[in-house]
């Protein structure tokens, strides 16, 4: 306070000469740090929600001077103004003189016509703009969304067109594709998890067939045995496959039997199945209720659906489920480890030189960069260790490898190791924060020294424990180097866990959330329709890792309140 | 129960107690020392994997045997197993034999006319070879090879076949003393010496439209007469050169496709010619003089000459004796010099490596070959006793040059830095230069930490010494939240969504780092102007929340008048200003973005370890020098900062160490190109960003695998070593604060 009094009477100079610019200028640097974290967090939570927003559709006429017109439908997607040079030096023939044009990006879907899923337009250009309530938008299965208008619907009870009305028309075409999509679970059913199930036996056979083959020391009648053995089952297997086929066959024809005829905006008509479309909605006639239910419904899709469209469309459920299963791998195998190792380091190591010289390096192990822990994953576990296992327990399926390739077990083991000294780190605080005085007393009790840790440091540490362990799973949770080398794919064809006998596939490949980010921002073949379900993909990851960490933070603050009391 | 009783279980659970204390003692133990072991392992397996490129090769010697032959053998040779070998003598006999004891396993007749005088291979990878004849006809054949698995055994079945017929084909009417021959898809040319002059001809391959034959069309090439003796001839695989060098060491360079001398001059100074073959590829010449050089020479362009091209020395060798039979790998950059009395040398051209050097000693030495795997060595003696070796040499092209120094490369005008792992070609030069990348690491780290140590540092010493602690328990967990966020986010969005935003609104950007702090400060100046009422709302420590819409309004403005600056200032487009009038090439991937996006990364890192150590500077320091008048800047600068600065130094090696070994913002945000330019709005390829990208193509235990081991490595003691100078840094700043 004493500074602001004196200031009245101080010039330029003198404020100068306090520092005041320095304090401000310090100031401002928190401001932009600050700002920056928040700024990040609104774009994603932006980018990433607005994703599942049901976007109006409009009609327009679109006109370019010197150029045939063409009507669109589309949503909008972003706009900007652009410098009239700009557009003039790309080609462009504008009859105005502003210097500059507002443009926007906007969907037009319907990428079996067009060609692409978005179009620039100059929206000065675009004319009679109508948001017409009988406008649909398709999701399909491929070739991205549908835009136009729904004509009429073939099913099998029969023919409905426009003239029974469009209430009635709009309500069989929701029925047939709630139908399809029935038939599709069903389908869905019976490939991945009956015939999935069936091929995997069969696998298991061939391989056991080869190890028959492998193993010398087998009499030939023994041998004859078991081959016989192998051929009923296989001819068992054999005939229920053919079954599900025949079941198959006929659940396909029942999908595919309605179809619709549909018309885009330049009134092409074209009929199609309904089993292609997922979604069919009326954006416009949406009331703000309706489009919160669809908002909620589609977010919860994205939750649990798998990915279509080489990832850019659908779910990402086996994501989110890889990331889960090889952060609980990861830490089941972290935390004794790095328990154990903090606990020798402070409780039963010899304080001295040597100790200091191990806890620095555990410490720098932590700032290595994770892509040489990949590196390390990749020679020492897969091309070492994992192929000496598969020469030892896998002989009948080489050359083809089992965990002389990367995988699930690889991933976390390595991801282990890379967070190890977080838990040794943590947990090594915790114990040194147990006041001598309890450990004292409770050797005076009598109490050996493994009961002391047992029943008094042990867990009197778990909250730091605890912590180290959750800032481990953060980690592990957001790192992605280290696991393009170890063991993640773009699209892992089953999850690691499921029906089949051991249920728990530690050799399979696995999808990661941030690969995921990776993946489907660079590497997929339409970023731009792709974009939005990256940005939540990303917000989710954010939302997980922000939530381990708040409550890391919180166990960390409710330990030390405990021992507070315990000081006093 | 009795007292006795009492007692004996008592001692036995006393017993029991111990046990399970001394097996806790023992577990934790070892498991602790296991798994710091453990954690050593990375370090000496990244070492076990490095360490085979820098051994040196290994020879060992196989067999010996004598091979029935007339005469003594003009060229030896063996099939990729290095199991069947071949050779031809000078009378033209041929024989395939077994490599292991010289067994003979066919001995076919070539359709000769006259005697040979001259022999000449196409390449070692097509087997194909010419023997030029006493009438002045040559013939042309094939050693080929058939594998098949009989009872899973292996059988190689040797044969001569015969790519352009049985017959003989004519070149001159004069003995052919000389013999070069060069086969492609479009034509086979010949160039011979037939007394003392140079012959040659092409038979292009014109194919058939209807039934896809082919037919040869034979022209004569009129080859320019020299002043030289040409004893030795070469013709590289474009068919574009014809080399010429005499036995005094003069060479001529002469282009097929202008049929002119191109180029004129001597290969040794002051010595003469022993031998000289191709490299693989058939862009380099390797030269052996005849006082114990090799050199290696190729051709580069040359603006200054007529013909544009000139033979360029690129660096030379030193065996002991004279290299008077030389043999070039099949696979690889590399080749084998051998002594008239046995010396042999293996080198590594790229690599500038002596590999090997070792006395054979077994008499003097007619004829070598080496096997297609360079991994088996024929060496004939003139008494016609054949010796076999095996060589190890895994991993010749890497050294120190090739990893940190300029390499003349293959058709490269100039020594240069170049990172370039693989090629769609075989004959290929891997270009393992280190340099480019870590220029490219440190580039990026550099551009991140201008970024983020001004704004962590002073962010750290407001928060930590100015800012009311109510905010501060908020504003610290926020930033630290920072450190939490995925890099592959801020990668995704420093690539998807930042690059294109600062590419369109690059005025904005560069508006914004000179607008900041005059607006800050401006904004200040006018605050400290406020009357005293007004301010007195405000509690001390609350500046950055001031600042916030300050800043925000500032940044908006900015982007808002970015449009009318480039029209006003960059005529519309400032890309295409920086470029076309600036001459600055311009990346949408480049340094600042990834420089922000890392900065963005590392902030929090810096933050809150100078924060920390700022914030534990005793209190009573800054107290003693407020109470002797100081004002509260001067204690900062003159008693706290002085004291925190090993704190703030380590917090920023420790910033370096992840920005240097960051991989996924620079994957993300950077085109990866390999390049060394230090241009702020170029992109670069790190270290880090390198193995992510490569390591999965390569073969396990290939050079290159363990080349990005090395990679790993290098990264490993960087960021190892930086952090613990940081940390022991910390450590004696923690000791220094105990004792004030």
């Amino acid at each position: 306070m004493t500074t602001l009094h004196k200031n009245e009477t101080d010039g330029l100079r003198a404020w100068f000469k306090r520092g005041e610019p320095m304090i401000w200028i310090n100031a401002s640097a928190v401001t932009v740090s600050t700002l920056a974290v928040i700024g990040l967090l609104v774009l994603l939570a932006v980018r990433g929600f607005s994703h599942f927003w049901p976007a109006d559709v409009f009609v327009a006429e679109y006109q370019l001077p010197g150029e045939g017109s063409a009507v669109l439908m589309a949503e909008r997607v972003e706009s900007e103004s652009v410098a009239i040079e700009q557009l003039r030096s790309a080609g462009f023939k504008l009859d105005t003189e502003d210097p500059f044009i507002e443009r926007e990006l906007v969907k037009i879907g319907n990428r079996d016509v067009y060609g692409s899923d978005f179009r620039w337009v100059l929206t000065r250009y675009l004319k009679e703009v109508d948001y017409p309530v009988d406008a649909v938008v398709m999701e399909r299965r491929e070739w991205g969304n549908f835009y136009g208008f729904l004509k009429a619907l073939n099913t099998g009870d029969g023919r409905t067109d426009l003239s029974q009305g469009d209430a009635e028309l709009w309500q069989a075409f929701q029925h047939s594709i709630e139908r399809a999509e029935t038939i599709h679970e069903d389908i869905e059913r019976i490939e991945k998890k009956d015939i999935g199930a069936i091929n995997y036996r069969l696998e298991k056979l061939r391989l056991k067939e080869r190890g028959l083959e492998l193993d010398t020391d087998l009499s030939d009648t023994v041998r004859q045995q078991r081959q016989m053995e192998i051929d009923a089952e296989i001819a068992e297997l054999d005939a229920k496959y053919e079954v599900l086929q025949r079941e198959l066959r006929e659940l396909y024809q029942q999908w595919n039997r309605d179809t619709f005829i549909a018309a885009t905006v330049a009134g092409d008509e074209r009929e199609l199945r309904v089993s292609t479309v997922v979604k069919a909605f009326r954006p416009n006639a949406m009331s703000g209720f309706d489009k919160v239910v669809f908002y909620v419904k589609k977010f919860g899709d994205f939750l649990t659906d798998e990915p279509r469209e080489a990832n850019t469309e659908g779910g990402i459920f086996p994501a989110i489920f890889g990331t889960v299963i090889m952060v609980l791998i990861m830490s089941v195998l972290v935390t004794p480890f790095g328990v154990v190792a903090a606990v020798y380091l402070r409780e039963y190591a010899k304080q001295g030189v040597m100790t200091r010289i191990v806890r620095i390096a555990v410490n720098n192990l932590a700032g290595v960069p994770s892509i040489v822990y990949g590196v390390f994953g990749l020679g020492f576990f897969i091309y070492f260790i994992g192929a000496e296992i598969d020469q030892a327990l896998f002989a009948e399926a080489l050359p083809s490898p089992t965990f002389g390739t990367p995988g699930l077990l690889w991933a976390s083991v390595t991801l282990a190791l890379l967070t190890l000294p977080v838990v040794i780190v943590a947990t090594e605080e915790g114990l040194s924060r147990i006041p001598r005085n309890l450990r004292e007393g409770s050797l005076a009790l009598g109490a050996t020294k493994a009961e002391t840790l047992w029943r008094v440091v042990l867990p009197m540490t778990s909250p730091a424990m605890m912590t180290g362990l959750i800032l481990a799973v953060a980690r592990a949770a957001g790192e992605v180097a280290p696991l393009m080398l170890v063991g993640v794919v773009k699209l892992a064809p089953s999850l690691p866990v499921d029906g089949n006998f051991p249920y728990f596939h530690l050799d399979q490949k696995f999808m990661h959330l941030g690969f995921h980010i990776y993946d489907v921002g660079f590497q997929s073949p339409n970023v731009e329709a792709a974009r939005p379900l990256v940005y939540a993909t990303a917000l989710l990851l954010v939302v997980i890792i922000a939530l381990l960490n708040l409550s890391a933070v919180a166990l960390r603050n409710h330990l030390r309140e405990k021992y507070k009391s315990l000081e006093m | 129960m009795n007292h006795s009783e009492v007692r004996a279980t008592a001692s036995a659970q006393r017993r029991w107690r111990q046990i399970k204390d001394m097996m806790t003692t023992t577990t934790i133990t070892a498991g602790g020392i296991g798994v710091l072991l453990s954690i050593l392992l990375i370090f000496f397996y990244l070492l076990y994997e490095i360490m085979p490129l820098f051994r040196t090769a290994g020879i060992e010697s196989h067999s010996h045997y004598s091979l029935q032959s007339d005469s003594p053998a003009i060229f030896l040779a063996m099939e990729e197993q290095a199991e069947v070998g071949f050779r031809i003598s000078e009378s033209g006999q041929v024989l395939f034999f077994q490599v292991a004891d010289g067994k003979v396993v066919l001995e076919p007749d070539l359709p000769l006319s006259a005697p040979v005088r001259s022999f000449a291979l196409e390449s070692e990878d097509s087997r194909v070879f010419a023997l030029g004849m006493e009438d002045g006809n040559f013939a042309i054949a094939k050693h080929d090879y058939k594998v098949s698995y009989p009872g899973d055994q292996r059988l190689i079945t040797p044969s001569v076949s015969y790519p352009y017929g049985e017959d003989p084909l004519f070149l001159s009417d004069s003995p052919i003393t000389q013999l070069a021959i060069r086969d492609s898809e479009e034509a086979l040319v010949v160039v011979g010496v037939a007394d003392n002059h140079l012959v040659g001809r092409r038979w292009n391959k014109e194919e058939d439209f209807l039934s896809d034959e082919i037919t040869l069309v034979d022209e004569t090439l009129n080859l320019p007469t020299l002043d030289i003796n040409a004893d030795r001839l070469l013709i590289g695989p474009t068919q574009q050169w014809l080399y010429v060098v005499s036995n005094e060491g003069d060479y001529r360079l002469i282009s097929l496709r202008t049929l002119k001398i191109a180029d004129r001059g001597r290969l040794f100074e002051d010595a003469g010619l022993s031998d000289v073959r191709f490299l693989l590829g058939g862009i380099s010449l390797i030269a052996s003089s005849d006082d114990g050089r090799v050199a290696q020479w190729f051709v580069v362009r040359d603006k200054a000459r007529e013909s544009g091209y000139r033979m360029q020395f690129v660096r030379d060798f030193k065996a002991k004796k004279v290299a008077s039979n030389l043999v070039t790998e099949h696979r690889r950059k590399g080749f084998i010099t051998l002594s008239d009395d046995g010396e042999l040398n293996i080198f590594h051209s790229t690599s500038e490596r002596r590999l090997l050097r070792e006395d054979l000693d077994i008499g003097n030495i007619q004829s070598i070959a080496i096997g297609p795997r360079a991994d088996t060595l024929l060496v004939e003696t003139v008494d016609r006793e054949i010796h076999t070796y095996a060589i190890e040499n895994e991993h010749p092209e890497v050294s120190w040059s090739v990893l940190w120094s300029k390499i003349w490369y293959e058709s490269y005008p100039e020594p240069s830095y170049v990172w370039q792992s693989s090629a769609a070609n075989n004959d290929f030069e891997p270009k393992y230069s280190f340099a480019p990348l870590a220029f490219g690491t440190l580039k990026a780290a550099f551009y991140a930490m201008l970024i983020a140590a001004p704004l962590a540092i002073c962010g750290a010493i407001y928060t930590a010494y100015f800012m009311a602690p109510a905010l501060r328990r908020k504003v610290k967990p926020l930033i630290e939240l920072m450190e939490a966020l995925p890099t592959v986010i801020l990668g995704f969005l420093a690539g998807l969504w930042l690059a294109p935003f600062i590419e369109r609104n690059m005025p904005a950007v560069m508006s914004i780092f000179i607008v900041m702090p005059i607006g800050i400060l401006l904004f200040a100046w006018l605050w400290s102007r406020l009357p005293v009422g007004l301010r007195s709302k405000v509690p001390e420590g609350w500046h950055p929340v001031l600042l916030a819409p300050v800043i925000i309004f500032i940044v908006l403005g900015c982007v808002e008048a970015s449009a009318p600056m480039e029209r006003a200032f960059f005529a519309g487009d400032m890309r295409a200003w920086l470029t076309n009038d600036l001459g600055i090439s311009f990346d949408q991937r480049n340094a600042m973005v990834v420089g922000i996006a890392m900065g963005f990364a590392v902030i929090p890192t810096i933050f809150s370890i100078a924060e920390d150590a700022i914030f534990s500077v005793p209190k009573h320091l800054s107290y003693g020098s407020l109470a002797l008048g100081a004002t509260t800047w001067q204690s900062l600068v003159g008693v706290v900062m002085p004291t925190a600065s090993p704190g703030i130094f380590s917090a920023l090696m420790i910033g370096m160490g992840r920005a240097v070994g960051e991989t996924m913002i620079v994957l993300m945000a950077t085109g990866n190109t390999p390049i060394m330019d230090a241009n702020i709005f170029e992109g670069m390829r790190t270290l880090a960003a390198n193995i992510a990208v490569e390591i999965g193509e390569t073969e396990v235990d290939s050079s290159h695998y363990r080349v990005l081991f090395l990679a790993a490595f290098v990264l490993f003691m960087f960021t190892f070593i930086v952090n613990t100078v940081a940390e022991t840094v910390r450590q004696r700043l923690r000791q220094r604060y105990g004792n004030l």
